[in-house]
C-alpha cells in the first residue's frame, strides 16, 4: 500500500511570517497537531507541532504575562530540517520513518510541492485494517522454521481446507531459528485447519487447549 | 392463570440443517426438550408453535437482494455465482434445500415469542432455535443465515416503540446484532464473550461503544481465553446489573449461546454448567425488577450437543418457568439410556459438572485481574445504575 492511498490531501498550512498566535488559533480550530510552513512560492520551509507552539509560550503559572511572544513570527520557532515522504513511498517505510525519527507526522512532497500529510494515526488506522478484522474471522498461529518457502507451504494447507484467509502477519518467533505466521481466517470453526496443519507437520500455537500459555 | 413462561418449538426446526458433519446441529433441541420432559418440568400447555417470518419482517434488518439470494440458493442444485458475496456456500454456511423457509421459521419463532410476551399472554418466552446473532444485513456468517435477534428487536422498536436491552452471553461476540443497532440509543446491545483477539468473529472490543446518538449503547466485555466461572460470573453480574438499571429497558432479549463451557470444541473459555444456572437467574430478576417481567430468551451457539447444550438450556427453562434447580440432581436415567447409544461421548449423569473434571488453568490469577480491568473500561461510557 502506498502513501498516496492513505494520505490526507487537505493540508492546513501557515506562512513563515504568520504570528505564533495565529498558528495556535489555526491548530486549535482545525483540531490538528502539525502545521507545515510554506513560503510565498508554496515551498515547504518548516514544520510546527502543537508541542513547539506550547513550548514557545510563557507558562500559565508565570505571574507577569509576556504577551509579546505571541506576536512573533513562526519562522523563529519552526523546525527547518523537515523529514518528508513521497506519495509513492510504501506505508511501511513511512511507519518506520515516524518511529525511527520519533516524530508524529510526515509532509508528503512531490517535486517540491506539498501533496498531503500523513500522521501516526493514519498509519495506525491502516495497520488495523491490514490486520484484517474487516471480515468476521478467527486467529490461527503457526510456528515454522525461518527459511524460504515456509509461508507458501503453510498457505497451501489453507487452500487444501478451502479456507479464506483475510490477512497474514509474520513475526519473529519466540524460539531461535523460528518464525510465527499469524492468519485471520474467515471461519468460525478452525478445527479442520488445525488438524490439517498438524497432519502436515506444523506446530500450531493457536487454537490451543487450556494448560498452555495464552 | 397465565403461565410464567412459554416454550416455542416445532419439529420443523430440524430443517435448519447444513449437512451431517456440520457443527451446528439442531438435534440439540430434541435432546433438550426430551430432557425437560423426562424431568417433568415442561407440559404440553407450555409449548407454542412458531410461525414464519414474512419477507417484510426480515427486511426490517436484511437487504432485499440478500433475501432473494437466500431463497434462490435454497431452490437451486448448483451454487449461485453470487453466493459467496453473500457469505453463502462457504464451509461455515453451506447452502441447503429450502434454507429461506427453514430460517424464516426460526426468525418467526422469536417473533412469536415477542408477540406472546408483549401481548401479556406470558411473562417470558423461550425460542431455543433462535440466537443466530452473526447474521449480517446482507451476508450470512458464522452458521447464521438470518438474524432472528435483530429482526425481533427491530420488530419491538417498530410495533411497540419499546426500549430493548439485548444481553448476549454466547462465547462469540454478538456482532450481527450489534451492527444492526449500532447508532440506536433505544437498543442497548451488551455482549460478554471470549476476546476476538483469537476467536471468531474478531470484533467486540471494549472500544466498540456505538456511534452517533448510539454512543455508549453498545457494551462489550471481551474476556480472556480460559476464563473460569468465578471471573466470568463476577464480570457478568457487575456489568449486567449496572447497565440494566442505568438503561431502564421496557423489555429484555437474551441470547443464550452455551459455548463458553470447557467442553465446547470451538472456543477456549473454561466455564462449567454453573454459569448456565446463574445467567438466566439474573436476567429473570432484572426483567421483573425493571420490565414488568418481559423477557424473550433465544438459544445460540453450543457445539457439544450431548454433554453441554441439553443441560444448559434445561437450566434456562427451569429458571424462567419458576422451577429453579438446586443441589446437583441426577439426570433421569430414561434420558441417559435413550441417547447414550447414539452419543459418541459418555453422557453426564448429573446436572452440574463434578469439579474434578475441570481442566487446570495455570494463569488463573492473571486472567482474573485482566478481566477485572476489562470490566472497568467497558463500563466507562454506558448508562449505569
Ligand atoms: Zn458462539
Ligand atoms: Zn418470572
Amino acid at each position: 500500500m502506498l502513501i498516496e492511498d492513505i494520505m490526507n490531501r487537505n493540508v492546513v498550512t501557515v506562512k513563515p511570517t504568520d504570528s505564533i498566535r495565529l498558528a495556535m488559533l489555526v491548530a486549535a480550530q482545525q483540531r490538528i497537531r502539525h502545521l507545515p510552513v510554506l513560503d510565498e512560492n508554496n515551498k515547504l520551509v518548516g514544520i510546527l507541532s502543537d508541542r513547539d507552539l506550547r513550548d514557545a509560550c510563557p507558562s500559565k503559572f508565570e505571574c507577569e504575562q509576556n504577551d509579546e511572544i505571541y506576536n512573533r513570527p513562526v519562522s523563529e520557532i519552526m523546525h527547518r530540517d523537515v523529514i518528508t515522504a513521497h506519495p509513492l513511498d510504501f506505508v511501511e517505510e513511512a511507519a518506520f520513518s515516524l518511529y525511527d525519527n520519533k516524530i508524529g507526522c510526515l509532509p508528503v512532497i512531490d517535486q517540491d510541492e506539498l501533496k498531503g500529510i500523513i500522521t501516526e494515526t493514519d498509519i495506525l488506522h491502516t495497520l488495523v485494517e491490514l490486520m484484517g478484522v474487516q471480515y468476521p474471522s478467527s486467529h490461527v498461529e503457526v510456528e515454522v522454521n525461518d527459511q524460504p518457502g515456509m509461508l507458501a507451504d503453510v498457505a497451501a494447507v489453507f487452500k487444501q481446507t478451502r479456507s479464506n484467509v483475510t490477512s497474514v502477519l509474520v513475526f519473529p518467533g519466540k524460539h531461535h531459528g523460528k518464525k510465527n505466521l499469524v492468519f485471520r481466517v474467515q471461519t468460525i470453526d478452525t478445527r479442520k485447519i488445525k488438524t490439517a496443519l498438524e497432519e502436515a507437520g506444523y506446530k500450531v500455537c493457536w487454537p490451543q487447549e487450556p494448560g498452555g500459555a495464552i | 392463570m397465565k403461565p410464567s413462561s412459554l416454550f416455542i418449538y416445532s419439529k420443523n426446526y430440524q430443517n435448519y440443517r447444513f449437512h451431517d458433519d456440520h457443527p451446528f446441529n439442531q438435534k440439540r433441541l430434541e435432546l433438550t426438550l426430551d430432557l425437560l420432559q423426562e424431568m417433568q418440568i415442561i407440559q404440553e400447555d407450555h409449548i407454542a408453535e412458531p410461525r414464519y417470518a414474512t419477507d417484510e419482517e426480515l427486511s426490517l434488518v436484511h437487504d432485499l437482494q440478500y433475501i432473494k439470494a437466500v431463497k434462490e440458493s435454497g431452490y437451486s442444485e448448483e451454487l449461485l455465482p453470487v453466493a459467496s458475496s453473500y457469505g453463502l456456500g462457504t464451509e461455515d454456511t453451506p447452502t441447503f434445500p429450502m434454507m429461506h423457509e427453514a430460517t424464516s421459521l426460526i426468525v418467526g419463532g422469536t417473533l412469536r415469542a415477542t408477540e406472546l410476551v408483549m401481548s401479556g399472554e406470558c411473562d417470558h418466552a423461550v425460542n431455543l432455535a433462535g440466537g443466530l446473532h452473526h447474521g449480517l444485513r446482507g451476508r450470512a456468517s458464522g452458521f447464521c443465515v438470518y438474524n432472528d435477534c435483530s429482526v425481533a428487536i427491530a420488530y419491538l422498536r417498530k410495533h411497540y416503540d419499546a426500549r430493548v436491552l439485548y444481553i448476549d452471553t454466547d462465547a462469540h461476540h454478538g456482532d450481527g446484532t450489534q451492527w444492526s443497532f449500532y447508532d440506536d440509543p433505544d437498543v442497548l446491545c451488551l455482549s460478554l464473550h471470549e476476546t476476538g483477539k483469537y476467536l471468531f468473529p474478531g470484533t467486540g472490543s471494549i472500544t466498540e461503544r456505538g456511534d452517533g446518538q448510539g454512543y455508549g449503547y453498545s457494551v462489550n466485555v471481551p474476556l480472556e481465553p480460559f476464563t473460569e466461572d468465578d471471573s466470568w460470573l463476577e464480570s457478568y453480574t457487575s456489568v449486567v446489573t449496572q447497565v440494566a438499571r442505568g438503561f431502564k429497558p421496557d423489555v429484555i432479549v437474551t441470547q443464550n449461546g452455551c459455548d463458553s463451557h470447557f467442553l465446547d470444541p470451538l472456543t477456549h473459555l473454561s466455564c462449567s454448567m454453573e454459569i448456565y444456572r446463574q445467567i438466566p437467574k439474573l436476567a429473570h430478576q432484572l426483567a421483573h425488577e425493571l420490565c414488568g417481567g418481559r423477557l424473550i430468551a433465544t438459544g445460540g451457539g453450543g457445539y457439544d450437543i450431548w454433554r453441554v447444550v441439553p443441560r444448559a438450556w434445561t437450566l434456562l427453562w427451569a429458571e424462567l418457568s419458576d422451577q429453579p434447580i438446586f443441589d446437583n440432581p441426577i439426570l433421569p436415567s430414561s434420558w441417559t439410556s435413550r441417547w447414550q447409544s447414539t452419543s459418541p461421548v459418555e453422557l453426564p449423569d448429573r446436572m452440574f459438572d463434578q469439579p474434578e473434571r475441570f481442566p487446570f488453568i495455570p494463569r488463573r490469577a492473571e486472567i482474573t485481574s485482566k478481566n477485572k480491568s476489562t470490566v472497568e473500561k467497558a463500563l466507562l461510557y454506558c448508562p449505569r445504575g
